[in-house]
């Protein structure tokens, strides 16, 4: 999978309330999560950002609460995949569970300002920076993982076998 | 090589008979849990899936307790859709209205998790099981939805942080302030995908209610589950709940573990995990003077007879400040009762609080004691992120019932050796 997008930047230990406040959480539909995405990071996230873009965080995004409406929020609003230096486990889980691309990468974080656009090539293993042609090797997904991916989420895979 | 408790816990859960750290396995599960928040996006993927029977309704736990009792129409809904599925599946485990407890205060009482367990909750804090040598661990709705189709699930087998703890606690210094302290010293992502287990001479003497306490913010450090080695304590806890066979499971003493940290109890003064992230913490002689608009004591990390009791200690013939809202939330009615029975709540209510029924609400800014701007709250929950209690410009400072009850009274941060 390759995904081109500009990149919306956040630091370290975004938690999942600041993806999907706990306010929102009387409801499971998608359109409703996606409208209040990243709330309490950048109230002004879902107004500015497009569908295709990119979100990158620092370490351990997505921790705090298993809410998977918080992938689904990201997912929903349009959001191609997310960067993290880590992943906080639940979030990583979810992510790959329910189909939101989500890639590990220690460099990249540092090296780009908010606004440049980057190409993820899953296949290759890279994050490229369009403006200064730099490449980043992303951190190698665990084949099991792959498979999930592959299969369409944790539903489809466990049906499949 | 020897095993981890962790290790052997999850090993005995599948047909492997060796197990080491970083090994992907798929393991049977003893029980599964969802609220009335995880629940219906799980029960939506279950039947998307063509699923039509639970693997086995005996081991699936349904709690409503989030949004409980019904904050509005939107919940309202989603319990519904949570009841008839519930109803429908005849599972044994659920709980609403008047029998609804806060989840992690819930099941260790009821007997309906134990030590040997492996279980799952979509919800983070299903860590809290750990206090009984059970793995536990949160995961997501879609995880829950995958173990009711098949009663199984697939794990990553975590390393291991093992902590010494040592040393005789001060007066007032409970769990809580031990688990603060450590978050504060290995960060949020301190533990990240591990175990941690909790040993040492003050842990093997620790009571149930503190252990729980711990195990509930291993989360809060980013592990995927915090345990504690079942002993007499443990025994003593699950004899008169048990309704099944638990069994008991040890490390060996040539584990493996990724990192071995010592830590000195009696150093620690009541802790104060300041916004916006549990990693913030001081001990309180330097939490300086903060002024206070709310004190709750309650959630699922310290809302037991236990938290209660030392509490009322506190508030009682004292009131709550005249600027504080202090909300006090039993976890669950047989710990409402009991607060009643022993004439705790009396003592709250003449300290002016609120006495709330058992919910989440107010902890994860849900309703029952949202916050408006620039309000701050002293809390005995486990989260104070950003706009965690309501307000995003609101501020949840985190500590232990002791604190949260002297905090109330005083009408900022205080360390009950104040009052």
């Amino acid at each position: 999978m390759i995904f081109k997008g500009k990149v919306w930047k956040f630091g370290d230990n975004v938690d999942t309330d600041a993806i999907i406040p706990a306010r929102y959480l009387t409801t499971s539909d998608s359109r409703e999560l996606a409208a209040h995405c990243m709330e309490d990071a950048d109230p002004n996230f879902v107004v500015r950002m497009k569908p295709g873009d990119i979100i990158l965080g620092g370490e351990n995004f997505g921790c705090g609460s298993s809410r998977e409406h918080a992938p689904i929020a990201i997912k929903a609003a349009g959001i191609a995949c997310v960067v993290a230096k880590s992943f906080a486990r639940i979030f990583y889980r979810n992510a790959f569970n329910m189909g939101l691309p989500i890639f590990e990468s220690r460099e990249l974080g540092d090296a780009i300002r908010e606004g440049e656009k980057i190409t993820v090539d899953s296949a290759k293993g890279t994050i490229t920076v369009t403006k200064e042609n730099k490449t980043f090797m992303i951190n190698p997904i665990p084949p099991f993982m792959e498979k999930l991916i592959a299969d369409g989420g944790l539903m489809k895979h466990i049906s499949r076998k | 090589m020897g095993n981890t408790i962790t290790e052997k816990i999850l090993m005995a859960h599948t047909a492997l008979k060796k197990i080491s750290a970083g090994q992907l396995i798929n393991a049977r599960v003893d029980i599964a849990l969802g609220n009335d928040v995880t629940a219906p996006i799980a029960i939506n993927e279950f039947q998307k899936a063509g699923g039509k029977k639970v693997f086995d309704k005996n081991k699936v736990a349904l709690v409503l307790d989030h949004f409980t009792p019904n904050k509005d129409i939107n919940s309202a809904q989603q319990c519904k859709a949570v009841r008839e599925f519930a109803l429908k599946q005849k599972v044994t485990h659920f709980y609403e209205g008047g029998q609804v407890g806060i989840e992690h205060a819930l099941l260790p009482e009821q007997g309906i998790v134990l030590p040997g367990d492996l279980v799952i909750g979509a919800d983070s804090h299903t860590c809290t099981y750990g206090a009984l040598g059970a793995f536990a661990t949160g995961v997501g709705s879609t995880d829950l939805a995958a173990v009711m189709l098949t009663g199984e699930l697939w794990f990553k087998v975590p390393q291991s942080i093992k902590f010494v703890v040592y040393g005789k606690l001060q007066k007032w210094v409970s769990g809580k302030d031990l688990i603060l302290h450590i978050i504060g010293r290995i960060g949020v992502d301190g533990a990240l995908y591990k175990a941690m287990e909790f040993t040492g001479e003050t842990i093997g003497k620790l009571p149930m209610a503190d252990r729980l306490s711990m195990a509930n913010m291993a989360i809060e450090a980013g592990a995927k589950n915090g345990i504690f080695a079942p002993d007499a304590i443990t025994r003593e806890y699950v004899k008169k709940r048990a309704k099944r066979d638990y069994k008991f499971y040890t490390s060996d003493a040539d584990a493996v573990y990724s990192d071995i940290i010592e830590i000195n109890a009696g150093d620690i003064e009541p802790q104060v995990a300041f916004p916006h992230l549990p990693s913030n913490v001081k001990p309180i002689s330097k939490a300086g003077k903060v002024k206070i608009d709310q004190s709750l004591i309650g959630s699922c990390t310290n809302g037991r007879i236990e938290d209660l009791r030392i509490a009322a200690q506190i508030l009682k013939k004292r009131k709550a400040a005249s600027h504080v809202r202090l909300i006090v939330v039993p976890a669950t009615p047989a710990i409402y009762k009991q607060a009643l029975k022993e004439g705790l709540i009396e003592i709250f209510m003449n300290a002016d609080a609120i006495i709330s029924p058992p919910s989440c609400g107010a902890c994860l800014g849900g309703h029952m004691g949202i916050l408006a701007e620039g309000e701050r709250a002293v809390s005995t929950t486990n989260r104070n992120f950003v706009g965690r209690m309501g307000h995003p410009k609101s501020e949840v400072y985190l500590a232990s019932p002791a604190v949260a009850a002297a905090s109330a009274v005083l009408g900022r941060i205080a360390s009950p050796l104040e009052l």
